[in-house]
């Protein structure tokens, strides 16, 4: 089992390594650099100047030299200045992870919760209307743009019922535990209603196969309950599979997220990267996008082991 | 056909689709989408209008007479702009799928045959592809400068270039799925006694691949390349939405969305009307798979 994490450990360093030096190069493929805009805002910069500051600045230099520098400097914690926020990366990047997190957290629970209830329900009568309903909104939960469902969220209860804010995190001026959570609920509910689709099916699915296994007919042989059958018997087994399909899903759900702190105005990381890519904070972006990618990989590790952890079958 | 009439596998499974009441539907809806799309050419010549026209003084008009969806915020006609833009997308969901599918299926194809060191190595490669969040990822590649990789200036700013470049980086994100698909598949089939009995006479791996392998594992993946179909369709329409994917003036579904923000609150269909058909047509291309699913497993034979 030690081995087994060690290895995966390793692998999700050599990933993140990777990964470090493709977006880096992407990055640099970005329309502009940094002496760009030092440029436009200093017409009367001569060709020489902008020479030796290229030479200062370092962008001379190959691209792996380039990367070698930055990757020295982010290893002993300096991430670089932001451009756009006028302050240190970290300093940027830390709030933001903790909106993300807040969102996503909620949200995953939340729809969770749905699937499991709703995959079960289906799972019980295969083929059935309520299954048929429930399946047809799963594929809706599967098909619909995030940014799409967010704005007509926005549409019907913002707009046209008033009832909820359509961005932002807090209005100015209330900052009390009621107005927050007003200004949570519309991000929440769209990034939760876009998940539940694909875990509803893998819940059905699971469930469906694990109800027609031998050990469901000696359980109600034994003259179990239905309700206990179901709940204890199959339940448990059907959850090893659904819980590695659900912590694989991070990746998704960041994406996802970016989407709806997009439409609804919320200071996380997903908005954060996509501000950044827009207004050329080079270094921001960066690193959004290497601490979304890690952030991920964890998860993704976690998973593994959870599986293993689960499922006694496997060895690792 | 005489009774006892041996019927093609083909039949078989169009007679299991048949029955698949979902799948029927669904293909019948992208049928009329795909007709929808297509109106655009009789619709311009007919009534004279083309989707990039503007008039600044039409601007969010009504629906009217020679405008059925009424003018946008820059006053094109809505309706012809959704047809031409449902080409776009349309067409970018299957070209990337194709793209994406054929290096799933050649990376798939080539781990699951080969197997050992090789198999591990590009595995990994997978792997480590699935775990990437993806949409980040595919907004940077969306906002590489052209003129850095030595294109034209003239080049970047065209719309073939924003064409082409979403549909090769949708393409170059999204083939893992089809991959590992590809690669399970071909492992049960390598070891099949016929195909060992092919390899045993001589056959080289090209030759195994083409005649042996490929053709056998063709159905699971079709129903993966529907279903991808309407993955891109959604990361095309989320791209286009967020600035980094198809650009104006060409439309598409997610572009027209782009000022969807302010039009939610002046002219509220023009931000449904592109988002409803991309929600359409996603979920009848995912019903259409999983019909096909249906249809192509002997089990589901009753």
């Amino acid at each position: 089992m030690t081995k087994f994490i060690l290895r995966r450990c390793l692998q999700a360093l050599l990933v993140l390594f990777v990964m470090s030096f493709v977006i880096y190069a992407l990055i640099g493929l970005m329309p502009g650099d940094p002496l760009d805009l030092m440029i436009q805002s200093n017409p009367g910069a001569t060709p020489e100047v902008v020479a030796r500051l290229r030479a200062i600045y370092g962008l001379d230099q190959p691209l792996y030299l380039r990367y070698l520098h930055w990757l020295w400097d982010a290893l002993r914690g300096d991430l670089g200045f932001s451009r756009t926020h006028s302050q240190p990366v970290l300093e940027v990047l830390i709030p933001a992870l903790w909106t993300t997190c807040k969102l996503m957290l909620i949200s995953f629970v939340l729809s969770v919760i749905l699937a499991m209830v709703l995959g079960i329900v289906a799972a019980l009568k295969p083929g059935g209307w309520i299954d048929g309903l429930i399946s047809l909104g799963a594929f809706a939960g599967i098909s619909v743009p995030v940014f799409w469902l967010a704005l007509m969220m926005i549409l019907v209860f913002a707009v046209r019922l008033h009832w909820l804010p359509a961005s932002g995190i807090a209005n100015v001026g209330d900052g009390s535990l009621l107005d927050h959570t007003r200004h949570l609920i519309m991000p929440v509910v769209t990034l939760a209603l876009a998940n539940t689709g694909g875990f509803t099916r893998f819940v059905r699915a699971s469930m469906i196969e694990t109800l027609r296994m031998d050990h469901i007919r000696t359980a109600r042989a034994k003259g179990n309950g239905e309700g206990r059958v179901v709940l204890v018997h199959a339940l448990r087994n059907a959850l090893i599979p659904v819980v590695t399909v659900m912590a694989l899903s991070f990746g998704t759900l960041f994406s996802g997220a970016l989407l709806t702190e997009t439409m609804f105005a919320q200071p996380g990381m997903g908005k954060m990267i996509y501000d950044s890519i827009l207004s050329n904070d080079f270094n921001l972006a960066l690193s959004g996008l290497l601490f979304a990618t890690l952030v991920t990989l964890v998860s993704n590790l976690f998973a593994d082991i959870a599986y293993g952890w689960l499922d006694p079958r496997i060895s690792l | 056909m005489r009774p006892d009439a041996a019927i093609g596998v083909w039949t078989l499974r169009w007679r299991r689709f048949r029955r698949h009441r979902t799948g029927m539907a669904s293909l019948f809806i992208l049928l009329a989408l795909i007709a929808f799309v297509l109106a655009a050419y009789p619709l311009e010549s007919l009534l004279h209008i083309d989707p990039d026209t503007t008039d600044l003084f039409a601007r969010f008009d009504p629906p009217g007479p020679g405008h059925y969806l009424g003018m946008d915020e820059a006053g094109r006609d809505v309706l012809i702009r959704l047809m031409v833009g449902g080409q776009i997308s349309l067409l970018v969901g299957l070209l990337a799928t194709v793209i994406g599918g054929v290096i799933g299926t050649i990376i798939g194809v080539i781990a699951g045959y080969f197997g050992g060191r090789l198999d591990g190595v590009l595995m990994r490669f997978t792997d480590g592809m699935i775990a990437l969040p993806l949409l980040p990822l595919l907004i940077v590649l969306g906002a590489v400068d052209l003129t850095k990789l030595g294109f034209s200036a003239d080049f970047a700013h065209s719309g073939a270039a924003g064409f082409w470049r979403i549909v090769i980086i949708i393409s170059i994100v999204d083939w893992t799925s089809i991959a590992r698909l590809v690669r399970a598949a071909t492992m049960q089939i390598r070891e099949r006694d016929y195909v060992r009995a092919a390899r045993a006479a001589g056959a080289g791996a090209p030759y195994m691949m083409a005649t042996h392998i490929l053709p056998n594992i063709a159905t699971p993946v079709i129903v993966s390349f529907t279903l991808t179909v309407g993955r891109v369709i959604l990361f095309e329409s989320v791209l286009s939405f967020l600035g980094f994917g198809v650009v104006p003036p060409t439309p598409s579904w997610g572009n027209m969305l782009n000022n969807a923000q302010e039009l939610v609150t002046t002219a509220p269909m023009l931000a449904v009307y592109p988002g409803l058909l991309i929600f359409v047509t996603v979920i009848a291309v995912n019903f259409l798979g999983d019909g096909l699913q249906h249809a192509f497993d002997p089990r589901s034979e009753k």
